[in-house]
């Protein structure tokens, strides 16, 4: 809690900075934004008391477009910062967000480990399966098969791709969800829902990229809500992931770990430690 | 006394294979030492095994503080030889050394009887096989001391602190041990005697650089590390994983470097001061993190404890050829502060000041340490508590309608520095070049206006007199950083007694630079030496690419892993003396 306590609710629109998004017109981004920042008032957060935290590409832009605090830093390593943030303020409501490359290609190995940390976060990848502001080349989450890029092999690149969530479950992540842009209201309350969990939270938000992938206009057609009970169980949740044809919405998994990290609380002051050195 | 400097001490080295106790016994003469009131730097070594294999102590005692490795070893003690010849060349021995050795472990190998030291016989299995659970290295420790005028007071004191209260039978056993050594060396011909300790009014502390830094993190008021383990910088998270918690810090081993630093940078937005430490490598890994730091200027640490490189190199020993990543490993235009550590105890103190620079100025501060530093272990006069804690300009939000400037443009550079949580002033810290408010911008006039920003706060900045540690008067003025500077002021006090006066210049701000400064202190010297330890000469090409010296410096550079040995130097200075 901060030490300046205001009795002010704040709207969705309290949390939107007045910076005009760079993103193409018709970008999936667009809506995620909304989502993230109905989830804030909806929750009854305070924007000073809020933060997102982004890598690099189109979808780590978004913290300038919220008016919380945020940190824009570099390509990959969003859950880093992010963590060592919520670790050193355990009162701030941490957000990190961006892209499937920055999230999954570059920033890999930071994801396995924060599934497994489990940090008290919550996690949002735009999901548009290709790098957009490096202008269209295969990410990690790109069908294997998908040639339509300057850097793609003709034929696609042949990789079977990423699998996020199920590879969140098994590296120990507690709440797994997705989201589709073109449901704001839905994702916003995933995403609510997301920060409300103790621990690390995902949410994959399927969020096309027109400009690159004009099929993903497509999306809407085909995302579905499953509106079913998240199951706790990850044996269950591992047979759903494997069999899921990556179109299904809702919180798949929610687990109960307990989060990590200990309370801050000291119990000497600086100049005990000298005792160790004196002779 | 027959030292091999002169300068009123004693090098031993204890040699043995893993588990034959040489560092047990090390870490106890050491004690013992300082119990006595002497002065003492140990140093230790090891085959490329991780455990097990052979292993040497290398320690030096004296009156007065030391700062330095000596030219040779006065004692060199084997418990058994099994691959000790591999110390052949860390241990240098000349014809007044003496060799002390087990007949039972078999001929003395050649490359120690070539040195043409004094070989003598001591039987330590043997004396040690007549006590019950008694063992040949407290039969060794107890001949050291006796060798050198330790009287067994202390040795027992030390042992019953360490004994007593755990293992009765284990204390007794090493008394009589320690005791049976003393008398068996008490007829060894070759002692080495130490002149008696000066009288010790204040306790003395014993550190490593590495908990050293450490310790002057925390004092800096560091409370959150994330870091990853490395050689040599592993005991400087050691040390903070175990004390930090006690202050109310936090502490997280991350994945790897890039983890690390990246770590520390939100810790640091969200108000913390934060460090990690690392060596070449992880620092290799860390640049770009750091790049974040300065462009959104965020105060972060990093202890580079640096060992020989590049690659893995050599990860156990020494080399101060990090010097280039760490002033210009960052892509772009990026100032930042480097700073370095020139004694074991001052890695106390020049990791408290990184950490205060780095709060005050809002970027990067690394903070040079080095395997030699950090993981000697030194008895040191008890450290000043000095009162450098890290304070960043504290930003007051904006009156009504108008809009918060994280980066405003402030006359010496520094902006004011929200905490999150603080109503009103929300920003976004961004590593893309931005304007005053931290709204992104691709503007030639707003990245020259930030470029000249950090370079203005870094320049305008008063450090005080703790820049260099400057020392003496003579013609010949020798820079040096780091590890050499204890073996140039060994061999400056030498080469006194030989008739050359020399001024020693030990640079602990390595950057941003002090022109001004280093042109004061280089007045009336005829002469330079610059003394450091990489093959490139690194040190010397920075001083003369950013400094206008008087006269063309003489370079003293060759690489590690072996020591910088004061002999060396002042071999070199009395050919400049001539
Ligand atoms: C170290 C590093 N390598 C490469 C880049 C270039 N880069 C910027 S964004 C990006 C990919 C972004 O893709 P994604 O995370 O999927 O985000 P999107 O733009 O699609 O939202 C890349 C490769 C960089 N900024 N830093
Ligand atoms: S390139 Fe794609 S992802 Fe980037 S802003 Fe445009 S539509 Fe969005």
């Amino acid at each position: 809690m901060s030490s300046c306590e205001s009795s002010a609710t704040y709207t969705a629109k309290d949390f939107k900075s007045d910076v005009k998004p760079v993103w193409c017109p018709g970008c999936g981004d667009y809506a995620v934004l909304s989502s993230i920042t109905k989830a804030f008032a909806d929750l009854g957060l305070k924007p000073h008391e809020t933060s997102v935290v982004s890598g690099i590409g189109c979808s780590s832009r978004i913290p300038a477009y919220t008016n919380t605090y945020g940190i824009h830093s570099i390509h990959g390593r969003a859950l880093a910062v992010g963590q060592g943030l919520k670790l050193a303020r355990p009162d701030l409501t941490v957000l990190v967000a961006g892209g499937d490359g920055d999230g999954f290609s570059i920033g890999g190995n930071h994801f396995l480990h924060a599934c497994r940390r489990n940090v008290d976060l919550t996690y949002i990848v735009m999901d548009n399966r290709v790098y957009g502001m490096t202008k269209g080349q295969p990410s990690p989450t790109t069908e294997s098969d998908w040639d339509a890029s300057a850097m793609a092999p003709p034929g696609g690149t042949g990789m079977t791709p990423f699998h996020p969530l199920a590879i969140a479950l098994a590296s120990g992540a507690n709440f797994i969800a997705r989201g589709f842009s073109g449901d704001p209201n839905g994702t916003a309350q995933v995403i609510a829902e997301a920060i409300r969990h103790p621990g690390f939270s995902f949410v994959a938000i399927m969020s096309p990229c027109i400009t690159f992938r004009e099929e993903q206009r497509e999306w809407k057609n085909t995302m579905r809500n499953v509106n079913i009970e998240p199951t706790t169980d990850p044996a269950q949740a591992a047979r759903r992931l494997m069999t899921d044809d990556g179109y299904n919405c809702g919180i798949l998994y929610r687990g109960n770990r307990p989060a990590y990290g200990k309370e801050k609380k000291a119990t000497n002051a600086v100049s005990d430690l000298d005792r160790e050195f004196t002779l | 006394m027959t030292t091999s400097s002169g300068f009123g001490s004693v090098s031993i080295a204890m040699c043995g294979s893993g588990g034959a106790g040489v560092m047990t016994a090390a870490n106890m003469f050491l004690d013992a030492a300082a119990e006595a009131g002497y002065y003492a730097l140990f140093g230790r070594s090891s085959g490329p095994q991780i455990r097990g294999g052979e292993a040497a102590a290398l320690v030096r005692l004296g009156v007065d503080p030391i700062t330095s490795v000596d030219d040779t070893f006065d004692i060199m003690l084997a418990i058994d030889w099994q691959g000790v010849q591999r110390f052949a060349a860390e241990v240098p021995l000349s014809k007044n050394s003496l060799v002390i050795c087990d007949p039972s472990a078999g001929d003395v190998p050649e490359v120690y009887v070539k040195t043409g030291a004094k070989i003598v016989h001591l039987h330590m299995k043997d004396l040690a096989k007549e006590i019950p659970g008694g063992r040949p290295n407290m039969i060794a420790l107890g001949a050291v001391a006796e060798l050198i005028g330790i009287p067994v007071g202390p040795l027992t004191e030390v042992l019953g602190k360490s004994l007593k209260k755990k293992r009765a039978d284990a204390y007794e056993a090493s008394v009589a041990g320690v005791k049976a050594g003393a008398a068996a060396a008490a007829t060894l011909d070759g002692a080495k005697r130490l002149a008696p300790a000066k009288a010790k009014d204040v306790k003395r502390w014993t550190v490593t650089g590495n908990y050293g830094a450490g310790l002057g993190a925390i004092r800096g008021g560091v409370r959150f590390c994330a870091a990853y383990p490395i050689t040599p910088a592993t005991e400087v998270l050691e040390y903070l994983s175990g004390a930090l918690p006690k202050v109310g810090g936090v502490f997280v081993q991350a994945e790897d470097e890039l983890a690390s630093i990246n770590m520390c940078l939100g810790a640091s937005y969200g108000g913390e001061a934060s460090i990690t430490a690392t060596a070449g490598p992880g620092l290799a890994l860390m640049t770009e993190g750091l790049g974040l730091a300065v462009a959104s200027e965020t105060p972060v640490v990093v202890v580079d404890v640096q060992r020989v490189g590049p690659s893995t190199g050599i990860a156990t020993k020494c080399e101060q050829s990090d010097l280039n990543i760490a002033v210009y490993g960052l892509h772009g235009d990026a100032p930042h502060l480097v700073v370095a550590a020139n004694s074991v105890g001052d890695c106390i103190f020049t990791t408290q000041w990184g950490v205060y620079l780095a709060e005050s100025l809002q970027t990067a501060c690394l903070v040079m340490s080095d395997q030699a530093l950090g993981q000697s272990r030194a008895i040191i006069d008890v450290p000043a508590d000095v009162a450098f804690v890290g304070k960043r300009l504290a930003a007051v939000a904006p009156a009504e309608g108008e809009v918060f400037k994280r980066y405003a443009n402030t006359a010496n550079g520094i902006s004011p520095m929200p905490v999150p949580g603080q109503p009103g002033c929300q920003y976004t810290s961004d590593g893309l070049e931005h304007t005053e408010t931290g709204t992104p911008s691709s503007q030639a006039a707003d990245h020259t206006m930030q470029l000249d920003k950090r370079q203005r706060k870094l320049d305008q900045f008063d450090y005080g007199n703790h820049w260099a540690t400057i020392e003496g008067e003579g013609d010949i003025a020798v820079i040096t950083w780091g590890a050499c500077t204890g073996a140039a002021r060994e061999a400056i006090a030498r080469a006194k007694a030989d008739g050359v006066n020399a001024k020693l210049i030990s640079l602990r701000l390595i950057s941003p630079t002090r022109p001004k400064h280093l042109a004061e202190a280089l007045k009336g010297a005829k002469k330079i030496l610059v003394v450091e330890q990489s093959h490139q000469g690194q040190f010397t090409r920075y001083l003369r690419g950013e400094y206008d010296l008087p006269v063309k410096p003489e370079s003293l550079s060759r690489s590690g892993p072996l020591p910088m040995r004061p002999g060396e130097i002042h071999a070199r200075l009395l050919s400049m003396g001539k």
